[in-house]
């Protein structure tokens, strides 16, 4: 089976993370780059399908130079090749661009099954997923809790906020995974010697065959207009609990009207 | 005046209260018009969504559009987005209605804006991001505005609409119908508000100390009609349901009133409750970073605190 596994490079939450005042978009040079933590349970989940079902699993990254990094990680995690998709006229796509733009890779590069996290943690549009499945008009098997696969069958379970769907489709698909749907390995000492040797293929968008128009910022369909770091909030009142805290805390309530 | 689509979020028949916020927004910049995707719809659904300003409501009741994940939903919109050209289509930004906004976008050639806190003239959308450290105005700018707009972001406000109902239906494309739901499981839930939904959460971490002990989180929620929340240290350890997670990974919550108990209020925490307008933190440990958040906190021992707090709420109720 041909599964790509869709990665993104996000700024480290821990660090302090901006936006660029020259395009109001993500300053990636500020912070340091990791790989998104729902794409390592996407790569886990990957090789969980290939080691019950066999085939190859690819890891598919669009971001800058240094999103090679993020990729060394999936590999060492066990992936056996990479397609990076660098290109500075993708700087500043928006969620429709970086759909199309991943669409565009996924068609040349070929997949029975596509597996991506459910949100990336900078952004966090949580789009990304059903998109691709809309623009390759493929069944969309998102939010999945568990995922299983029969031959061509896919079946999943779509995490809901009553609790699950059950959802059946058969491949090619989308499927995008939450946290706690596995476990990701750490890379091994020998995961991450082997990494260094494995294929990563570098395209541009024209190897992509992907128009210039419809992605960046030129090309996207939304904007930012302008951006402003937030107002500290006004510090609170803290009390220490003498026997009294929760009556306290009752009063507070009690003022603003909640009870 | 232009119209503007507001998607109607219905669990059992009954209309969320994020459509009702949805329908007061899309109110205060153009005429609203409720759209109904799947069975339940009933007269009481109808003068729910008149009462709070809808002037038209299309109804779509085929039992088809719920048995596919989303892709219906996004072929109902786009015909409606076709047939009446709408100024801008409004969903909730849930983890659904998030993707039912993205396939609906691509569909109609239209940008989206995901996780909107408020909406202004020329469908300009506020995010906070990186969790509330910066606040962002952003907008569509090819095709229909779509926006996805956060549980909580307007007080809903009742003020009649006519409640003209449109037969609509829709054939689905097979694309839509890749994904069939089979089975629908609903996990006890009780009948406390939904996480993302409610007005007031509370939520429990590591100091809460073990499963048993989220009953006395449970015991301060219930009282307060509230949804109970967790942060990640909790759900590792298995003493809540990952669902409730509050979080960078998990929910994000943006209720009028957030009590983290025990919670030490990381960034990663912060990054799903930061926009809740009132917040009060119980933890033991003074330094705790919650508390620069806390517009009220109480230092000490939440086993002591919550219990209290618990009681006095129920005596003044
Ligand atoms: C703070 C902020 C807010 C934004 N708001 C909007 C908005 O409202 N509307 C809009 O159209 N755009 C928005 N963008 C732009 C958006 O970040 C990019 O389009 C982004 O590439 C895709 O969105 P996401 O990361 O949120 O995807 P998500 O859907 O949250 O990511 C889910 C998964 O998609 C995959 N994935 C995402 N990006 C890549 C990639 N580059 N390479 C490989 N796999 C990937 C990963 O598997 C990831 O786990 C915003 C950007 C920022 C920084
Ligand atoms: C990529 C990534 C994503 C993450 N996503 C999330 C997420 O979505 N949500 C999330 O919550 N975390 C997330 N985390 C984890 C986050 O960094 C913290 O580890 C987590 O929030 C800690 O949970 P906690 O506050 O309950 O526990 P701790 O940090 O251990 O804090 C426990 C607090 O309880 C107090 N306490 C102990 N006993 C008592 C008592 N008897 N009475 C009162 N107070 C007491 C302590 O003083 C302490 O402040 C993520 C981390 C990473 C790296």
């Amino acid at each position: 089976m041909n599964i790509v596994v869709c990665v993104k490079q996000v700024p480290d939450t821990a660090t302090e993370r901006k936006l660029n005042a020259k395009d109001n978009t993500l300053d990636r040079d500020a912070a340091d780059g990791v790989i998104n933590e729902l794409c390592e349970y996407a790569v886990e989940e990957a090789l969980k399908i290939k080691e019950a079902h066999g085939g190859e699993v690819t890891v598919l990254t669009m971001g800058p130079g240094k999103a090679t990094d993020t990729i060394r990680k999936a590999l060492a995690m066990g992936a056996d090749k990479a397609v990076h998709l660098v290109d500075d006229a993708l700087h500043g796509s928006d969620a429709l661009s970086t759909s199309y733009a991943l669409a565009q890779t996924l068609r040349k590069i070929g997949f029975d099954l596509v597996v991506l996290g459910s949100e990336s943690t900078d952004a966090r549009t949580g789009v990304l997923a059903a998109m691709l499945a809309e623009r390759l008009g493929v069944p969309q098997l998102t939010l999945a809790g568990k995922v299983d696969i029969d031959g061509s069958a896919i079946a999943i379970q779509r995490v809901t906020d009553y609790g699950f769907d059950k959802v059946e489709a058969s491949l090619p698909a989308v499927v995008s995974v939450v946290e706690k749907i596995n476990e990701p390995r750490y890379p091994s000492f020998k995961g991450i010697m082997a990494a260094k040797k494995k294929p990563v293929e570098t395209l541009g968008i024209a190897d992509a065959e992907i128009e210039a128009a419809q992605v960046g910022l030129g090309g996207a369909w939304s904007e930012v207009v302008e951006f402003a770091v937030a107002p500290p909030r006004a510090a609170g009142t803290i009390v220490k609990d003498e026997g009294d805290g929760g009556s306290k805390a009752a009063e507070f309530l009690a003022s603003k009207k909640f009870i | 005046m232009a119209e503007i689509l507001v998607l109607v979020e219905h669990i059992d028949g009954e209309v969320k209260k994020v459509t009702l916020e949805l329908l007061t927004l899309a109110r205060s910049l153009g005429s609203a018009s409720a759209v109904w995707a799947g069975p339940g719809y009933s007269e009481s659904a109808r003068a729910r969504l008149a009462e709070y300003g809808a002037d038209k409501i299309y109804v779509a009741g085929s039992e088809e559009i719920v048995d596919y994940v989303v892709a219906p939903k996004a072929e109902l919109l786009a015909q409606l987005v076709a047939s009446a050209s709408p100024a801008a289509v409004l969903v909730a930004a849930t983890a659904e209605g998030k993707e039912v906004a993205g396939r609906l976008a691509i569909k109609t050639d239209s940008g989206v804006i995901t996780d909107a806190v408020g909406l202004g003239d020329g469908f300009v959308a506020e995010q906070s991001i990186f969790g509330g450290g910066v606040n962002v105005r952003a907008r569509a700018v090819k095709g229909t505005p779509i926006v996805a707009v956060r549980p909580n972001s307007t007080a809903p406000e009742a003020s009649a609409g006519a409640g003209a109902e449109e037969q609509v239906t829709v054939a689905l494309s097979d694309a839509a119908k890749g994904a069939r739901v089979v089975e629908r499981v609903k996990q006890e839930k009780g009948a406390r508000p939904e996480l993302t939904e409610a007005a007031i959460v509370v939520s429990g971490g590591r100091g809460v100390g073990s499963a048993e002990n989220f009953a006395v989180i449970e015991k301060l929620a219930d009282a307060l009609g509230a949804a109970v929340g967790a942060s990640r240290a909790a759900t590792d350890a298995g003493w809540y349901p990952h669902q409730f997670q509050v979080g960078q990974t998990g929910k994000t919550v943006s209720p009028q009133l957030y009590i983290a108990a025990g919670i030490s209020g990381a960034i990663q925490h912060r990054a799903g409750m930061q926009t809740a307008k009132t917040i009060i933190a119980i933890n033991k440990d003074s330094e705790a970073p919650i508390f620069e958040l806390a517009d009220f906190g109480v230092v000490g021992d939440l086993h002591q605190i919550v219990p209290q707090l618990t009681e006095e709420v129920e005596k003044r109720k």
